[in-house]
């Protein structure tokens, strides 16, 4: 049978395609992203991006219910977004089989919270699967489909970042395309008015019981054995650090299901074993329901609540065996993400920096404005926040409205920006928004949007006219500007400031990494016109040094774009070679 | 069990380099577990690629003290990493230098004699110029495979091995140039 390396994240769309999933919808997110880049290729299934993971969530439910194997992919915050419709979900079922998958973010590579999805299944009473692997990815994929149909059930899929961006092995098999499943209108399964969903309650509770009887069958969660002295009960990536820390020194409880837990099973093997550990990431969630069932364990009294597991600390911590750690660290200067060379958002910040605003900002890489030297943004919370949060702060501090404005990305305006900009508009808000649009979806790695004019699968398709929709909900003062026309963008500004009203700005260059935009001949320094003055320096770009009393450029980096040049007072940046 | 890293700044071309030597290792059997880095930290920040091939890989990452060959992207992040090398390990460097922020904003230093600090630690190291090596094959963008090129000798495989896996992870149109800095980066190493 054919093998192939593949990250976490190929191999569920590989088990996508496999499982016979006909419909996919999901906004990005890192480390979820790939799933839905990958499952685009088969001409198979049907893939698109949404303009968030609610609207997502809701196109595959209803592909799910309407007959056809469906699937959403999102990041742990999407599911935050996605969360109403999945509560809702549970209560009336599927048809043909709905399966969302959430990835969570130990460590926060690339996010702002560390939550512990987990919790989501218990609450909203769905089953969840979670991987160790990318053979386990493409093999749970199918099983939450099976689970899915057989139970009645929207199916949480869990990753996290070591599992979604790491490679292994999978097997590749051919698709099995199950056929359309009629569609029997049933309002009392699909319509959650109160008096259904009162009847729906009873069915989630007897499913949930029926899925602990699953739970206790090896179909789902193993026993891997090994010296009875030490079990260890485990699941996701935890499973293999545990597995490389401890070897045969242990036996474990893999489980690939982490919601409902199998009950009958975590007693026996309890029983089985000397000195039981739960070994998770985040949150006590397994812990918690062991010792709920009267089982004595160690848990976080001997691991971390907080960021990734090693197999080293796993080895420490229980068999006492020092890391072989040789060399000590050497103190090396942080290396944080920077904005890159060229990147249009680095004159808008350098602006609102020298205009000294207060800067409600968002979730993007023009987060990135927020770090020295721009240092040019104060709060960012959760995709939108940047639109509400402005509103509130000019209503509680009105004679301040004209020092602050909001800064969010196209897409992220697209996901939950134009809900805030209506309530501003509606409650009469004095709130000046920045709409910094790049063209693409950016940080997670160039998805298109709605505004891109793009699909998923490279079809043209109507654009969103950003201007026209600000107006359509009441923004009568729309301005369009280049954020590297420094002088023009500070002078909007400040009109814009100074009116008592909703004013958006739409800062419109496009992201230098896209392949459209043409990378210039690197920029040079006329060490002899150069003053020393560092005004250059003001605008953060990892190609501009100084040393020895004047600028310098990395010629490896410049992409040519000029800001440094219009920074320069003497003429010192030349243009490619022309000194 | 071989342990890899590839360390270095995000967006010199890290993903291409640890796909080879996955390519390689399945070439020859083995199993083989690769841990990446997407997201924010592919925007210029510090970025590491684990590579682990043997009979049996659980863990994607790497435990401290037990990477056989760090190949590094820019010189101060070899340092960086040098917690992961083991014993005897050797650290493959670019010695380009890219400084981060904090170091350009003048909150920090960019670390003195890196070299130096290798020798005084006793630990192996092939240092040399990959971009310069790069250039000289025909383009910036080949850093990488000149690295892997320089560090092919402490990885093990034969030339044809290693050609096998350019072929199956890069661009005919770019073979003959990343063989050209393969080469170049094999003599320094």
């Amino acid at each position: 049978m054919e093998k192939k390396l593949a990250l976490g994240n190929e191999a569920i769309a590989r088990g996508l395609y496999q499982a016979g999933c006909t419909f996919v919808s999901s906004y990005p997110g890192t480390p979820s992203t790939e799933i839905t880049e990958e499952v685009a290729r088969y001409p198979e299934v049907y893939a698109e991006w949404a303009p968030n993971e609610k609207c997502a969530a809701e196109a595959a439910y209803g592909a799910a219910v309407y007959g056809r194997r469906s699937f959403a992919a999102m990041k742990h915050v999407g599911l935050n977004v996605a969360a109403d419709l999945l509560f809702s979900a549970s209560y009336a079922g599927v048809n043909a089989g709905f399966v969302m998958c959430v990835a969570d973010d130990q460590g926060m590579h690339s996010s702002q919270n560390e939550q512990d999805s987990r919790h989501y299944a218990r609450a909203s009473k769905v089953p969840m699967l979670e991987p160790s692997d990318s053979q386990e990815c493409c093999d749970y994929v199918k099983l939450a489909f099976e689970i899915s149909e057989e139970y009645d059930t929207p199916v949480l899929l869990r990753t996290s970042t070591r599992v979604a961006h790491s490679q292994s092995f999978i097997r590749l098999e051919q698709r099995t395309e199950p056929p359309m499943r009629d569609y029997v209108k049933n309002p009392a399964k699909y319509i959650m008015t109160p008096a259904n969903a009162q009847k729906r309650h009873p069915i989630v509770e007897a499913r949930t019981e029926r899925l602990i009887e699953l739970a206790n069958t090896d179909r789902l969660n193993r026993i891997i054995p090994g010296s009875r002295k030490i079990g260890v009960i485990t699941a996701g990536i935890a499973y293999q650090y545990a597995r490389e820390a401890l070897g045969d020194n242990a036996t474990y409880l893999k489980l690939a299901m982490v919601h409902p837990l199998p009950t009958t099973l975590l007693r026996t093997f309890a029983a089985s074993v000397d000195t039981l550990y739960v070994i998770e990431e985040l949150d006590d969630f397994i812990e918690q329901q062991v010792r709920a069932l009267g089982i004595e364990c160690h848990g976080k009294d001997t691991f971390s609540l907080i960021g990734e597991y090693t197999p080293e600390r796993i080895r420490a911590k229980i068999l006492g065996i020092p890391s072989a750690q040789v060399y000590d660290a050497p103190a090396v200067p942080v290396r944080p993400p920077v904005l890159c060379p060229g990147c249009p958002h680095r004159g808008l910040f350098y602006v609102l920096g020298k205009m000294k605003l207060t800067v409600s900002g968002d979730i993007g890489c023009y987060t990135l404005g927020s770090a020295p030297p721009l240092g040019a943004m104060d709060t960012t919370l959760d995709m939108g926040a940047s639109i509400g949060m402005l509103h509130g702060r000019n209503t509680v501090r009105p004679d301040e409205a004209a020092h602050a404005v909001a800064v969010i990305g196209d897409s992220t305006f697209i996901h939950s920006g134009i809900t805030g900009l209506v309530n501003a508009v509606y409650n009469r808000s004095a709130s000046t928004v920045i709409i910094a649009d790049n063209s693409i979806t950016g940080m997670t790695g160039h998805q298109q949007n709605p505004t891109t004019g793009v699909t998923l699968k490279g079809d043209v398709t109507a654009a969103v006219d950003l201007t026209a929709l600000c107006h359509a909900v009441g923004v009568k003062r729309v301005r369009v500007c280049d954020p590297y026309d420094i002088a023009e963008l500070e002078q909007i500004l400040r009109e814009e400031l100074a009116a008592p009203e909703v004013s958006v700005v739409i800062a419109r260059r496009p992201c230098a990494l896209l392949k459209t935009v043409k990378r210039g001949k690197p920029y040079t320094i006329d060490a002899s016109a150069c003053k020393g003055c560092r005004m250059c320096m003001r605008i953060g770009c990892p190609a501009v040094s100084f040393a020895d009393g004047h600028a310098a450029i990395d010629a490896s980096l410049c992409v040519g774009c000029d800001l440094c040049a219009r920074m320069c007072k003497f003429g010192a940046v030349k243009k490619g070679g022309a000194v | 069990m071989l342990n890899i890293m590839i360390v270095g700044v995000g967006g010199q071309g890290s993903l291409l380099a640890s796909r080879i030597l996955g390519s390689l290792f399945e070439a020859a059997g083995l199993e083989v577990k690769l841990s990446e880095v997407h997201g924010m930290a592919q925007r210029g920040g510090s970025v590491v690629t684990y590579i682990r091939a043997g009979e049996s890989v659980a863990s994607p990452l790497i435990p401290k003290g037990e990477c056989d060959c760090i190949i590094s992207f820019e010189e101060s992040e070899a340092l960086r990493y040098l917690p992961w090398l083991k014993k005897d390990g050797t650290v493959v460097v670019n010695t380009q230098h890219i400084q981060p922020m904090p170091v350009l904003t003048g909150a920090a230093k960019y670390p003195e004699d890196i070299r130096g600090q290798f020798a005084a630690m006793n630990v192996n190291v092939v240092a040399f110029d990959a971009l310069g090596a790069a250039v000289e094959a025909g383009n910036a963008r080949c850093a990488n495979v000149a690295l892997l090129g320089a560090a092919s000798k402490v990885i093990g495989r034969t030339p044809d091995e290693w050609h096998a896996a350019m072929r199956k992870t890069i661009k005919p149109a770019l073979l003959d140039l990343n063989f050209k800095a393969f080469e170049i980066g094999l003599k320094a190493g």
